[in-house]
Order: C-alpha cells, then sequence, then structure tokens
C-alpha cells in the first residue's frame, strides 16, 4: 500500500475534473461544434476524410480517458475492445444490415461484452499491474482476429464492408459519412461527460486519488472499477462502429498494441482527465500519422516516438496542463 | 510429446534470460521496462545480419552483450529525472523509447521478416530418444540453463546478488547504509538489457527477426514476470519454464486457441495467487 498515496496517473490529483460548460466554456464548445458541423462544406474531401478519422480516434481516446485520466487505470489494451466493435460492426454491416443504428449498437454492444468478460480479472489490480494485464488481453484479442479466419478475415482483415445506410439509401458521400461520424462522437462525447460528472465519476475520481480509502468509506471500488472498465469497453466499441463506417475495413492492427499505445498516448499529449486534451491529443496523433508519416518515408511512428519521450518529459500534466498552470499559478 | 517438451524447455530458458532482468529492475525500482522487447528484437536483427558462420554469431552476440549494456546504462540515465514522477511516467517514457528503436530497425532492415541461420554443425537435427530434433534447439537448452544458474548463482550466494536482493527488498534502508542505489540501478538495468539482447542472438534460429516480434516477446516475459512474482529471481525461472511448457503444449493440443491458454494460464495465477508464485508482499507496491 506504499504507492498510494502517490497519483497513479500523469498529472494525478492535479487533472481538473471536467466541469458544467458555462460562460466561456460552453461558448467555445459551441462555436467548436460550429466549425466542426460546417467543415466539410469548405474543406477538400481529403481534409474532410482525415477530420473524421481524428473524431472516431478522438472518441476511443476520450473513452481511454475515463479509465486513464479519471480513474486512474492506465490501460495498453483498450484498442481490444475498440477493434472488437469495429469487427463486430463491420460483420453485422456485411452479413446482416448497414443501416444506420445497427452496426453502432452491435459494436457497443460487443466492445461492453468483452470488457466485461476480461474486466473481472483487471480490475482486481492497479498501477502498473494493471498496465501489464491489459497490455496481455489486448495481444490475445489481436490474435484471436488474427487466427478466427472464418468471421475476421484473418491476416488480411475484414474487407469489402458496405456502406452505413441511414434511412434506407447508403451514405456514399465522404461529407455525409463524416456528418455521421460527427454525430455518434457528439454522442459518446456527452456520454463520457456525464459519466465523468456524474456523482458516480466522482467516486471514479475518489477511487483514483485514494482507493483504501474510498474502500473505508464503503464504496465498493471493485465494482466501480468493474463499471467504468464496461462503460469505456462500450464507447470504444462505438469508436470502432466509427472506425468500419469511415474507413470500411477492419485489420487486426486496429486490435494491436499500436493503436492502444497511440491512443494512450493520445490521452498523455491531452492531460490525462480532461476529456477534451484528449481530442487534442487524438488530433495530433492521426496528423503526424496520417498526414505527415507519408512524407516521412511512412515512419511516422519514429515521430510519434520522439513526441511521446518529449511529452513525458516536459509535459507531465499534458495540454491541459498547460492551461492550468497559466490560469493559476500555484 | 517428447519435442513438445523439448520445445518448452528451449522457450523457457529463452524467456528466463529475456524475463529476468525485467523482473529485478521492476521489483527494485518500480520501472516497467517496455522497451525490454526492443532491445531482444535488436539482439535478433544482430543476429540476423552477422549469423551464418560460427565467427559470426559469436561476434553477433559481443556486440549484442555490449549494446546492450549500453542500451541498458542509456535507458536507466533516462528514467533518473522521472523517478519523483509516478511509475507509469517511467513505463511511458520506455514506451515511446521502444516506439523509436522498433521504427529505426525497421528503417535500417527492412518490412520483411528475416530468418536467422544456426550456427554451421547445429543447423542439423539429431535424434533424442527416437525423435529427430533440432540440434540448436537442444545446445540452446544447454546454454540456456547454464546462464539460468549463473543468474541465480550470482543473485542469491555473492555479495553483489545480496546488495540486489536488498536493494529490491528496502531501497531506502540499503541506501541509508551508504551505497547508491541509481548505481545498482544502472547496473541491474545494464545488465538486464545485456541478457535481453543476447537471448535475441540466441532466440534469432528459432524466432527469426521480424517488425511486431519486440512485443510478443514483451508480453512473454510480462506474464513470466506476472506469473513467476516481481523481483524473484527463482520465480522468473518457475514462471518462464511454465509459460515455456504451457505456450508449446498449447499450440500443439490447441492451436486455435493457444493464445487463450497462455491468458487462462496468467489468470488462473492471478486469481490463486494474485502476488505471482514467489512474490513477497513487500515487492508490490501497487496494489
Amino acid at each position: 500500500m506504499t504507492a498510494v498515496d502517490a497519483p497513479a496517473v500523469p498529472g494525478g490529483t492535479a487533472a481538473v475534473s471536467p466541469r458544467v460548460p458555462r460562460g466561456r466554456d460552453g461558448l467555445v464548445a459551441a462555436a467548436v461544434l460550429v466549425v466542426l458541423a460546417a467543415a466539410p462544406l469548405f474543406l477538400a474531401p481529403f481534409a474532410t476524410t482525415t477530420l473524421a478519422r481524428i473524431l472516431v480516434f478522438a472518441l476511443f481516446a476520450v473513452s481511454l480517458d475515463l479509465l486513464v485520466g479519471v480513474t486512474g487505470l492506465p490501460s495498453l489494451g483498450h484498442a481490444a475492445y475498440f477493434g472488437s466493435g469495429a469487427y463486430a460492426a463491420g460483420w453485422v454491416s456485411i452479413n446482416v444490415t448497414a443501416e444506420a443504428p445497427v452496426p453502432l449498437l452491435v459494436g457497443a454492444a460487443v466492445g461492453a461484452v468483452a470488457a466485461a468478460l476480461t474486466g473481472w480479472i483487471t480490475v482486481r489490480t492497479g498501477g502498473v499491474f494493471f498496465l501489464m494485464l491489459t497490455l496481455a488481453i489486448g495481444e490475445t484479442v489481436q490474435q484471436v482476429a488474427n487466427t478466427w479466419e472464418s468471421v475476421t478475415g484473418g491476416a488480411n482483415g475484414l474487407t469489402g464492408v458496405p456502406a452505413v445506410r441511414a434511412g434506407g439509401a447508403p451514405l456514399a458521400n465522404a461529407g455525409f459519412v463524416y456528418w455521421y461520424v460527427l454525430a455518434v462522437f457528439v454522442l459518446g462525447f456527452v456520454l463520457v461527460w456525464l459519466v465523468a460528472r456524474s456523482p458516480f465519476g466522482a467516486a471514479l475520481r475518489g477511487i483514483r486519488d485514494n482507493e483504501p480509502r474510498m474502500r473505508a468509506i464503503g464504496y465498493p471500488t471493485a465494482l466501480y472499477k468493474y463499471g467504468v472498465f464496461v462503460i469505456a469497453g462500450g464507447v470504444a466499441g462505438v469508436a470502432g462502429s466509427l472506425l468500419v463506417a469511415q474507413q470500411r475495413l477492419v485489420t487486426p492492427a486496429d486490435l494491436g498494441f499500436l493503436t492502444a499505445s497511440l491512443a494512450l498516448l493520445a490521452v498523455i499529449i491531452g492531460g490525462a482527465g480532461s476529456l477534451w486534451g484528449a481530442c487534442l491529443g487524438a488530433a495530433l496523433v492521426i496528423l503526424i500519422r496520417d498526414a505527415l508519416g507519408p512524407g516521412l518515408g511512412g515512419h511516422g511512428t519514429l515521430l510519434l516516438g520522439i513526441v511521446f519521450v518529449l511529452v513525458v518529459y516536459l509535459l507531465p500534466r499534458g495540454a491541459a496542463g498547460l492551461r492550468l498552470r497559466r490560469r493559476s499559478p500555484s | 510429446m517428447l519435442v513438445s517438451v523439448l520445445n518448452g524447455f528451449a522457450i523457457g530458458f529463452l524467456l528466463f534470460i529475456l524475463a529476468v532482468g525485467l523482473s529485478i529492475v521492476f521489483g527494485m525500482m518500480d520501472v516497467l521496462n517496455l522497451a525490454h522487447g526492443a532491445l531482444f528484437l535488436g539482439g535478433a536483427y544482430l543476429g540476423a545480419t552477422f549469423a551464418g558462420s560460427w565467427g559470426g554469431f559469436l561476434a553477433a552476440l559481443g556486440l549484442a552483450a555490449v549494446g546492450g549494456l549500453a542500451a541498458g546504462a542509456l535507458l536507466s540515465l533516462m528514467t533518473e529525472p522521472l523517478r519523483r514522477r509516478s511509475h507509469l511516467d517511467q513505463a511511458l517514457l520506455t514506451l515511446g523509447v521502444a516506439f523509436v528503436v522498433a521504427e529505426l530497425l525497421i528503417i535500417a532492415f527492412g518490412d520483411d521478416p528475416l530468418s536467422v541461420s544456426a550456427p554451421p554443425a547445429l543447423d542439423g537435427s539429431v535424434s533424442v530418444l527416437g525423435a529427430t530434433y533440432p540440434a540448436y534447439r537442444l545446445v540452446l537448452i544447454g546454454v540456456g540453463a547454464v546462464l539460468a544458474l549463473a543468474v541465480y548463482l550470482v543473485v542469491e550466494r555473492t555479495r553483489v546478488g545480496a546488495l540486489v536482493r536488498a536493494t529490491v527488498a528496502d531501497r531506502e534502508m540499503v541506501a541509508t547504509l551508504g551505497i547508491d542505489n541509481r548505481l545498482v540501478k544502472a547496473a541491474v538495468f545494464a545488465v538486464g538489457s545485456l541478457l535481453a539482447a543476447t537471448a535475441g542472438v540466441l532466440g534469432g534460429p528459432i524466432y527469426g527477426a521480424r517488425p511486431g516480434l519486440d512485443a510478443t516477446v514483451l508480453i512473454l516475459a510480462l506474464v513470466v514476470v506476472v506469473i513467476g512474482g516481481l523481483g524473484s529471481v527463482r520465480g522468473a525461472l518457475v514462471g518462464a519454464l511454465v509459460i515455456g511448457q504451457v505456450d508449446t503444449l498449447g499450440r500443439v493440443l490447441l492451436p486455435e486457441l493457444a493464445s487463450f491458454v497462455l491468458f487462462a494460464a496468467l489468470a488462473l495465477v492471478l486469481v490463486l495467487r494474485p502476488r505471482g508464485l514467489f512474490g513477497s508482499p513487500a515487492s508490490v507496491s501497487t496494489r
């Protein structure tokens, strides 16, 4: 029990809880939403697609932030639930129907069920142990995706996923796909934000800061951690269904170690515990990987690794920490 | 069956060499070195470059040893500024380093899997109790057993080993005795990395060298460390041999479910003995 007093998360206790957006924050949120909604009208199709990728990855990072930043459970296997949701949504789109809410709900359900099946063992641990266990689970799930060829398509991935259909018509245009992704992203973000600021979320932050004390007060901390693990898995599954709606393809790499660690990087860059920070981090990660990566001969990962090292040294509280420091020089 | 058991021992000893450094550094300093797999992969690529003749194989081993020592010392130095921060920050730093190293290896050696040939005279098969078996793996079992014994004796029976064990048990108390535990950490980090890179060369003829191998072996090593208990050499040895057998038997008997078998073994141990088979309560500070 000696390490409990040290925050398990970079920034730990200092990370702000998501606040009610009022005044300036509410205006900023509304302005960002308007700009995002109008983006396809003035952006080139490629830029629109990149923005959609960012939103998909941002929702995934936000679901991870619920674990890492809010609850203090650093997961390196969260891509398992993201990928499970993507595979499930893709499979349903191919074999049953691609009509709008169906792949989404299936993705969410499968992500949550996968998290429920594996979570009972991970939440028994904490800190670096949790990191190791989730890593092992992520790798196991990736191997399943690689070997279960009849369902997942094996190493080639699940190809030929039809476009998502809304009201009977397929969303063929990059702009419509983008708006679908944006709408679901907003829903998912609001859901996670509501969870984080509910009494349940407050208890989760209590567990992050001092789990023995929360247990002593009478909170069933293991149950709370299990609950948030399943919720985060479900939201990651939703993000996975967006991934397949956007790129119409799922490969084992989407639930692998690299995807999981990039999401963790996004959360850390943004500042663990700050949901909007995770979105900024996701934007940076996707821009480096997809926009700068080809210019670097496909070695965007190298740059991301360097960014990772620099962020750990220079920004212990992430981008959100920068803002905190400027406001209250304590 | 016999072949599978022998394979299990070969993989088991290889895993021990890989995991023991990870276990001691983690048990001692709470630094989870996620770059450990990248060091193994670096060793494997060295093997792929030089192996083929005895001179080349030994040169690869020597280079891996020197490179591993230097890399370990460097990693220890890099985590030093973070010693007052959380354990997670240090793990994340090594994760970033692992990204960079893995990508540099891809730039240097390309995306394609490389096969590593065993040194001449060991690339054939021998007959063991009626079954044919690759000679190299048989030698690997021997070399692995000797290395494992050497590490075990150094840690359990020498003054230096006592210092290492004492630092695992209570680093503040060791510091009050006038010993700079940063030096102990750097030394253990360096030797652990040496062993990881050496294991990469030794494991080359079995695993080959390919992108992604670093994550695979890192996870095997983590499973070994968790099962054996943190900071325990005996635990790492038992854990490695158990995982070696479980993994190879699983691949023979239930090839579809091999990865599940590994996870099931991990889950079983963690449910029954949350601190690992040989973990002492004192060495687990994260709970």
